[in-house]
């Protein structure tokens, strides 16, 4: 019997369900977050009016760079501030 | 294993050692007066002249006792060790048996030999089987009837390679190349961001073949991409091709054997392919960073396996790339670049700096794409044979840097969408104006490479160069 040394970080992954998706928007404000990829914030702007056209609360965020985790603090303020999130993905 | 006495003396001994067999006849004087009881601890028929010696070859009594050098003698007193010496030294063995006239035929004094339990490989064992590694990390016990190697692979902890199996034993050999202690968080690895320990850096180094001196380097470089100004949960998650390249610079290279010559960038030395490989394990089994999980790069390179080389800064006119990021000479170092694979710049006609800049510039030029200004930073990697054109015309680095600069300006329209017939580009804003294809500071260049060629390579960076992205980041060896 061979006994080996474990080089992972020993962590056991812990899955938690989704969030329920919600029916409407009605009510709820909507947080759109630009990653700062290219020309996202154009595409982002658009959305924020056509969820304005139907009466619907938003509220623009953007992240410093797309290359790092959003910085904690603006991870709080949308989590406190809006029902629901949008984020750009990609370019 | 056998009890020591409550009062009295012990000795240990083995055969291989001629001081040893020199106090023989002491050893058996001290028996005759029935107050000593010997281990040996290679041959259990030695010594001869005591008929109770008592086998110690499983060293566990020498490891109990901290022997480093036999022969040892210890005098006990009421159940504790009172006193010891080790070695032949009349004197001392009179006052530690408390015995006067020992060994009269005997020279003054001699010196002992190395104890066969601390011996690399014994040692380990040991500690191993006393439980005294200090080694946190969970033991994974391999069935005899599996395959060790297959077993690695199954438990995600290869990047496609066979790994070496990382047992306590060779764990233990591998933190002896450090003096740095093995809980010490060396940074917080991606995505996962799960602790660095050294322990842990160790594992995968010896997965990857590492030797026990090489160590400080991966450390070093660990330490190096785990800095926030390199990115590595970016370099790690973009689609783009790059991964981290190493460069090592200082006494370091040589010492451990290190390719700064014909196929640096290539394959065939231990050092450059295992430190490099390590870096990889430690992302990918200690950060969770793997590739179509977190990883998203749609083609990679061949350099995620591993990308690490040499400066070969004997010969070279120019301060070595860890001095211009302000590592004091003569200290070993590494700078990590964000970088993709090699572009070559072949150039057999320039006999001129003021040529061969602008061969390199035009080359330079289509990093990415030849539409793309402002590019990403690039890493040169110069041989030999070119460096020698420009050191003979009295060229620093710093006057190389800034002629590729200047060289690099492009022609706003030039680079427009649609110009050339290529779709690609930026804004037709910028006609009339010149743009700089790196941003200042964006190159750097490091000698390497065969004395014999006109070849230089340029590896391009990520996308994201430079304060919003990846930053290269140099760290000093710490051994």
């Amino acid at each position: 019997m061979t006994v080996l040394l474990d080089p992972t970080s020993e962590r056991t992954p812990t899955r938690r369900p989704r969030l329920k998706r919600p029916d409407r928007l009605d009510g709820l404000t909507v947080g759109i977050l630009d990653i700062a990829k290219a020309r996202g914030d154009v595409f982002l702007k658009r959305l924020g009016e056509r969820l304005g056209e139907r009466g619907i609360a938003y509220k623009h965020y953007a992240k410093p760079t797309n290359t790092r985790p959003a910085p904690l603090p603006l991870a709080q303020q949308i989590a406190t501030e809006v029902d629901v999130v949008i984020e750009g993905l990609s370019d | 294993m056998t009890d020591l006495p409550r009062d009295g003396l012990v000795a240990v001994v083995k055969r291989d050692c001629p001081t040893c067999e020199l106090t023989v006849p002491v050893l058996a004087e001290l028996a005759a007066r029935g107050a000593l009881t010997v281990f040996t601890q290679d041959d259990p028929t030695f010594p001869e002249a005591i008929a109770d010696r008592i086998d110690d070859t499983r060293l566990d009594m020498s490891h109990s006792l901290k022997i480093e050098v036999v022969p040892t003698l210890i005098r006990r007193t009421a159940g504790t060790e009172a006193d010891r010496t080790y070695g032949w030294d009349r004197a001392e063995w009179e006052r530690v048996a408390g015995i006067v006239g020992l060994g009269a035929g005997l020279p003054q004094q001699r010196p002992g030999c190395g104890a066969k339990n601390i011996e690399p490989g014994v040692i380990e064992r040991l500690k191993i089987r006393f439980n005294e590694t200090g080694l946190k990390s969970r033991r994974i016990e391999i069935g005899g009837d599996e395959d060790e190697y297959e077993a690695m692979v199954a438990r995600g902890w290869s990047d496609g390679l066979p790994l070496v199996p990382p047992t306590e034993e060779r764990v233990l050999k591998m933190l002896d190349g450090t003096s740095r202690d093995p809980q010490e968080v060396i940074g917080i690895v991606p995505p996962d961001l799960a602790a660095a320990t050294v322990e842990k850096i160790a594992i995968n180094a010896v997965m990857a073949g590492c030797k026990p001196e090489m160590l400080p380097v991966v450390l070093a470089a660990v330490e190096a991409v785990l800095d926030e100004k390199f990115a590595m949960h970016g370099v790690l998650a973009t689609t783009m091709f790059v991964g981290p390249v190493v460069v090592v610079n200082g006494p370091i290279r040589r010492q451990i054997g290190m390719n700064s010559k014909g196929n640096a960038l290539g394959q065939g030395n231990r050092a450059n392919g295992a430190i490099g490989r390590a870096l990889q394990l430690v992302i990918r089994n200690i950060g969770g960073g793997r590739p179509q999980e977190v990883d998203r790069a749609t083609l990679g390179n061949p350099g995620k396996w591993t990308y690490c080389f040499a400066e070969d800064e004997e010969g070279s006119s120019w301060e070595p790339l860890s001095v211009e990021k302000g590592v004091a000479p003569g200290k070993s170092a590494v700078t990590v670049f964000a970088g993709f694979g090699l572009q070559g710049v072949v150039d057999q006609k320039s006999r001129t700096p003021e040529s061969l800049a602008r061969s390199f510039a035009e080359s330079l030029k289509v990093l990415f794409n030849v539409k793309s200004a402002p590019s990403a930073d690039a890493l040169i990697v110069i041989s030999p044979e070119h460096h020698r054109t420009f050191r003979d015309a009295g060229w620093t680095k710093a006057r190389v840097y800034e002629e590729l600069y200047k060289l690099t300006q492009i022609p706003g329209e030039d680079l427009a969408r649609g110009a050339k017939g290529i779709d690609e580009g930026g804004s037709p804003d910028r006609a009339g104006t010149m743009v700089s294809k790196f941003r200042p500071g964006g190159l750097m260049l490091v000698r390497a490479g065969g004395e014999a060629g006109m070849f230089s390579g340029i590896i391009g960076g990520w996308s994201s160069s430079g304060p919003r992205g990846s930053t290269p980041v140099t760290r000093e060896v710490k051994l």
